[in-house]
């Protein structure tokens, strides 16, 4: 690790006036200090934003609205009832991540900005694009067997690790950030980029902008019956995803009148495909229907490597989560979150 | 020394008790020492700086930048190194592997060191590492088990034979009116103990002080007195404690003998702990193996042939191949039998001993094959291996020291409740609608003794001390041989202290094998009776002793007092015995080993049997195991409750080579890309489900006089076979290599 | 840079003097603190060795800095038991048999200890399972240790009734 500056002000203010190209936010440390470890990430000054004031609280804004405070851990927006009561998918993909320590140590904030966990971007002798710019990408050819199968380029073909991201994704959080330029909102659909030609650039954030909560609009309460996160891993618990799915629905008279599907793992961002979420709106939740959507959710798809077994395992997860929601909502957490061995019949 | 004083009036006192562990409150509270937990003064950081390529030539280091970073205190390149006394290419006994130790600026394989780095402080030394930024001259790497021509094995690990044959194979061919030929992979698997490699060196002039977890304490004197050419004598190890080992513990490596070399160099202790990425290279690993497998079967089911052939990968520069053909020795009858191992090297780190080595792999295979061939046969996997028990060894027709396989058959099936199940596979559903299936495979682990020393004193206060370096690296060693060294000296358990793991005591042999219990335990109770026999010549010769001329043979000892065996009125104390004659402690002295005519006459094995459930999604695949059931018969049991933490652990180690373990190396550079515990998977506790253990009682007079065999290895083998079968019985596909991967069962979907 | 930092370990204030920002818990504890009981098993958040309890939540120490603990309080193995009196997990781990080489069990104790105290598997084993899966053991003794956190949770729970009655 190499040296840097620690720093720790005491008030938003204080932090971005306190950022300097290279500088780095420190939330939780879950991914940066173990990116600092391999020297795949060397900022030359931390700037400890875990005790700002008011980011780390839970609130419902007048308009109906819930907010979370970047400084939120993983483990407290969990197992906040009102808010897994609210959101139970959002807490269901918390839940499958990691594992209960670092879940008590990540914040919500940087679960947004962790970073791909491809072996090559975390390893400095390897080439990298997203690390260093126009190094070269070394693992295309290499071992793919968890890269991505939608949205790469030839610049890069990583994945973004994040679980509680897709269903983020699905329900249209919002993302407050604040720079020397004052404050603005992305929405989640922007926040994360595909790589493109700059792989490089990751988010939407601006040089020095701080992550300041996330908003989940009052509707996305709505599919709170009938919403899931399903994540399909190597072993049973404490993996990343090698393909996942949330999938919510709102459900009335027989028929879907909403409906949101985003799939994890198989891109640089989460994966929402409008075109999918629009088959199933006015539908009665039949199996061949949810085979349709989910076939349209991975359109396109292409293998970056040894990995076309993505597509198909990325198809059956998204009919498994329709299934899953339609079915409903669990009243209770399932003991294993997210697993295929923690939900309720299927057949 | 038995027929003076009939052991069994007195073993089992202590053994044979679910004693729980006596290092248990260490171990819970921290206060256990690790060899990195120690801090002498003036201590340096030492950090090695792993090559990043698999073949070729560090052509430059930036020495000068490592150097500048603050509290980096030296840097050791080839350029600077000190000699070495023994050359770390030689092999001048039994257990030297060849390694890297700077000798020049060659790679032979990724992650070997290439430099190591001293600092002040761990972070200091840490970056210094990273700040060197090795260039190289890079050669194409050999990657895999095809990338060069094989290599018949001759000599085989430590000795055996690479090609074994009994009866005539090509009859046994033609006999066959059905067959398999089946090939199995498996894959390079890393040891990854909990505790890395790590090493606390001091020198004081000559005399070298090291605090370094060790599988064979004792014997590590002469290693490190040949590589610093310093007498065995001059060498203190102290392991008291092994955070796991599994093979890898047992054989000198670069980085550790680089560290010792560092701390001669500067004059300093030095302190080495390899990062987990590093564990992935210079201390060994289970190498890949790609088995072929051809049975044939007459009318009746009987095996007419088992020809059992493996190619392993190993280095290009030493000569360690699992063997894994040999598992198909010893276990079945068939009319012939064939074992053969064939080696390719590439550029990899040597492999080297990994729990259950050889058996793990071939079993595996050996197992699975033989599921295929009762498929084929319509027999139920339990009924075809029944039909095939060796009622002797097969090949050597030995008869067994001892053999309840059949018993462990029956309990476990019983237990399981294997009858009823469909010969067909995809014929059970849960109430989820996972696809269920059930799997079985045999166990089966070679019981050999090793040599070993100990000493037993009887205090004045009438308490005992027995001493020997043992290892204990979480199979119970600090209870398990005190409990068999308190029954040698008539004493309960709480009376004997018991000193171990340091290389100033005894030698207690090697922590391998599943031979150290035996060995070790065989040590330690002769010592003890050595010293109940002085004793007893005290006693019954002192008139003032209620034994007086009671005679030897008729004197039994137990809970610290000496009786006569015919008239328990008669007794005497061991503390007035030893007070009357002087107050003097008495010392009685031990070995354990094995006649070699007693290893001519029988064939020695634990056996067991091990049936899976897994479930498996219907649609996305993936797999669970939810129930496993080990059956297993291995001559005494000292301590149940550690015996079966043992057996368990090695269960899981059978999930883990059936579903998780795969070492992954890109083939452009030979590296290994998912070199941490994030990426090389083992299980977790939620892959864990409803385990079961089964000790089958077995006498076996003639393994040793104790009658130990050994549980360290054997849960493993039977196992993996046991899973893979499952899952071909849950799915109706068959994977031929390991592990089983949710992508392998999509493909047959 | 030098950071001077007070936290509290196992109840004992401490006045750390760091000159550098680099020094995670985890090296702190064992290499400046002489409190060597937490584990290193990966030193990258993948294991679980390293587990301690900062305010009474179980964190991997591996990946958090020294330098952003001021004003923290950490338990660790060594601040568990009573004198000779062992914490109720601490005694379930000997019972069960919840460990064979005793590497990684600190880290399996304490996250045991900050899993009883979320309160949310209760004695259900598959719920422990997943609660204890952040903490990987190569000896495999995870049959004993799931069943010592089952005891340990009831015993907790027991003694928490008795004191309330």
């Amino acid at each position: 690790m190499n040296l840097f500056d620690y720093t720790r002000p005491a008030s938003v203010e204080a932090a971005i006036a306190a950022w300097v190209p290279g500088a780095a936010w420190l939330g939780g440390g879950t991914n940066l200090v173990d990116l600092m470890k391999t020297g795949a990430m060397q900022p030359g000054k931390l700037i400890d934003v875990t005790r700002l004031p008011g980011l780390d609280r839970i609130e419902t804004l007048p308009d109906g609205s819930t907010r979370i405070g970047a400084m939120v851990r993983n483990a407290d927006l969990a197992h906040d009832a009102g808010f897994a009561r609210a959101f139970p998918m959002v807490a269901e993909a918390l839940l499958s991540g990691a594992s209960g320590q670092l879940r008590n140590a990540a914040t919500v904030g940087g679960n947004l900005m962790q970073r791909t966990r491809c072996a090559y971007f975390a390893d400095p002798h390897s080439a990298c694009n997203r690390r260093t710019p126009g190094a070269g990408c070394d693992a295309r050819g290499g071992d793919t067997g968890g890269m991505a199968v939608l949205g790469w380029s030839p610049a890069c073909i990583a994945t973004n690790p994040s679980d509680f991201c897709v269903a983020l994704a699905a329900l249209e959080a919002t993302v407050e950030v604040q720079g020397t330029g004052g404050k603005r909102e992305i929405a989640f659909a922007d926040f994360h980029r595909l790589p493109g030609d700059t792989p490089e650039i990751e988010t939407a954030l601006q040089p020095g902008e701080l992550i300041l909560a996330l908003r989940l609009p009052a509707e996305a309460a709505q599919f709170a019956a009938n919403s899931r996160y399903l994540k399909l891993r190597e072993r049973t618990s404490y993996a990343f995803a090698l393909v996942s799915a949330a999938a919510a629905l709102r459900l009335d008279g027989g028929r879907i009148v909403a409906a949101r599907l985003a799939l994890g793992a198989v891109a640089a961002k989460p994966w929402r495909v409008a075109s999918a979420e629009a088959l199933l709106v006015g539908q009665a939740p039949e199996p061949a229907l949810f085979a349709r959507a989910a076939a349209e959710a991975v359109a396109g798809a292409a293998p970056s490597g040894e990995n076309a077994h993505k597509i198909e395992l990325a198809r059956r997860i998204a009919v498994r989560a329709l299934t899953a929601a339609a079915q409903g909502t669990p009243d209770r957490m399932p003991a294993l979150p997210a697993s295929v061995f923690g939900e309720p019949a299927h057949v | 020394m038995s027929d003076t004083l009939p052991y069994a009036t007195r073993f089992g006192s202590n053994s044979g008790q679910s004693t729980s562990r006596r290092d248990g409150v260490a171990k819970v509270t921290g206060a256990a020492t690790f060899a990195a937990d120690n801090h002498p003064q003036g201590l340096l950081y030492a950090v090695y700086v792993p090559a990043t390529i698999a073949r070729g030539r560090v052509t430059h280091l930036d020495v000068a930048a490592a150097k500048a970073h603050p509290g980096v205190v030296e840097v050791m390149t080839p350029q600077n190194r000190p000699a070495l006394a023994g050359d770390p290419d030689s092999k001048p006994f039994m257990f030297a592997f060849r390694f890297e130790a700077l000798q020049d600026d060659t790679v032979r394989y990724a992650n070997q060191p290439i430099a190591l780095v001293l600092g002040e402080t761990i972070e200091a030394a840490t970056e210094g590492a990273r700040l060197l930024n090795p260039q190289y001259q890079v050669m194409p790497p050999r990657v895999g088990l095809d990338a060069e021509a094989p290599y018949k094995v001759v000599v085989g690990n430590f000795g055996r034979p690479g090609e074994t044959v009994h009866g005539d194979v090509a009859a046994g061919h033609a006999a066959a009116v059905q067959s398999v030929d089946v090939t199995y992979e498996t894959p390079a698997q890393y040891h990854n103990a909990m505790e890395t490699h790590a090493v606390v060196a001091s020198w004081d002039g000559d005399q070298l002080t090291l605090d370094m977890p060790h599988q064979a304490i004792v014997m590590s004197r002469g290693v490190f007195g040949y590589y610093f050419g310093i007498p065995a004598e001059n060498v203190l190890l102290r392991s008291p404690y092994l955070g796991g080992g599994f093979g890898s513990k047992s054989i000198a490596n670069g980085p550790q003998v680089l560290a010792i070399l560092a701390a001669r160099m500067t004059g300093r202790p030095v302190k080495l702990m390899l990062r987990r990425d590093q564990m992935f290279g210079p201390v060994g690993h289970r190498g890949a193996t790609r088995q072929r497998l051809r049975i044939g079967i007459d009318e009746a089911g009987h095996m007419t042939v088992l020809e059992h052939e493996a190619l392993a990968a190993t280095s290009t520069f030493d000569d360690f191949v699992e063997n894994a053909a040999n598992a198909s020795q010893g276990l079945y009858a068939a009319g012939a039998l064939r074992s053969a191992h064939e080696g390719v090297r590439i550029d990899i780190g040597t492999p080297g001993p990994m729990r259950a080595p050889g058996e793990a792999s071939g079993s595996a295979a050996l197992e699975c094959a033989m599921d295929e061939m009762a498929e084929r046969a319509g027999l139920d996997p339990l009924e075809f291996r029944l039909r095939n028990y060796a009622e002797t060894e097969p090949g050597t027709g030995k008869p067994y020291s001892s053999k309840a396989l059949r018993a462990c058959y029956a309990q476990g099936a019983e237990r399981f409740g294997w009858a009823g199940r469909p010969l067909k596979p995809r014929q059970m559903r849960d109430e989820q609608g996972m696809l269920v299936g059930w799997g079985m495979g045999t166990a089966l682990f070679p019981a050999p003794m090793f040599a070993a020393q100990a000493r037993a004193t009887l205090r004045p206060d009438g308490s005992g001390l027995v001493e020997t370096a043992a290892a204990d690296m979480g199979q119970g060693a600090w209870t398990a041989l005190a409990q068999i060294a308190a029954d040698g000296l008539g004493l309960p358990l709480d009376k004997v202290e018991f000193r171990s793991g340091s290389s100033d005591l005894p030698d207690g042999g090697i922590a391998g094998g599943s031979g150290h219990t035996a060995t070790a335990g065989t040590a330690l109770h002769a010592a003890g009776v050595d010293a109940v026999r002085q004793l007893t010549a005290m006693a019954v010769s002192d008139p003032a002793s209620p034994l007086f001329g009671a005679g030897n043979a008729s004197i039994v000892a137990r809970d610290g007092r000496l009786f006569v065996a015919e008239d328990a009125s008669r007794s005497d104390s061991y503390a007035d015995i030893l007070a009357r004659a002087g107050g003097q402690a008495l010392v009685g002295t031990g070995s354990g080993g094995r006649a070699p005519e007693a290893a001519g006459r029988h064939a020695m094995y634990s056996h067991g049997a091990v049936f899976a459930e897994v479930k498996v999604d219907p649609d996305l695949f993936q797999i669970r195991v939810t129930r496993l059931v080990g059956a297993f018969a291995a001559g005494r049991i000292i301590n149940p409750k550690l015996a079966n933490s043992q057996l368990y652990g090695g269960m899981i180690w059978g999930i883990s080579f059936a579903l998780h373990e795969e070492a992954r190396f890109d083939p452009r550079t030979g590296r290994i890309m998912n070199a941490d515990f994030a990426g090389y998977h083992i299980p977790v506790n939620a892959d864990v489900k409803g385990l079961e253990v089964i000790t089958v009682h077995e006498d076996d007079p003639f393994v040793n006089a104790l009658g130990i065999k050994g549980v360290g290895e054997i849960g493993i083998t039977g196992t993996v076979g046991a899973i893979g079968n499952a899952i071909w019985h849950a799915t109706g596909t068959r994977i031929r290599r390991f592990p089983i991967r949710i992508e392998d069962l999509l493909a047959h979907a | 840079m030098s950071l001077s930092i007070s936290l509290t370990v196992n109840g004992a204030v401490r006045d750390v003097t760091l000159n550098d920002a680099r020094v995670t818990l985890l090296d702190l504890l064992r290499e400046r603190l002489a409190l060597p009981g937490t584990k290193k098993g990966c030193d990258r958040g993948q294991c679980g060795a390293c587990t301690v309890l900062i305010d009474g939540r179980r964190i991997n120490a591996c990946l958090t800095l020294a330098a952003t603990l001021d004003g923290a309080e950490v338990t660790t193995i060594e601040g568990l038991a009573c004198g000779d009196m062992l914490h109720p997990v601490q005694a379930a781990f000997i019972d069960h048999d919840g460990f064979q080489c005793g590497y990684c069990t600190p880290g399996q104790i304490m996250s045991a200890v900050g899993l009883i105290a979320e309160g949310r598997a209760g004695t259900d084993p598959e719920r422990i399972r997943e609660g204890m899966s952040g903490n990987l053991c190569r000896c495999s003794a995870y049959h004993g240790i799931t069943e010592a956190v089952l005891d340990a949770t009831t015993r907790i729970a027991a003694e928490k009734a008795r004191k309330s009655a």
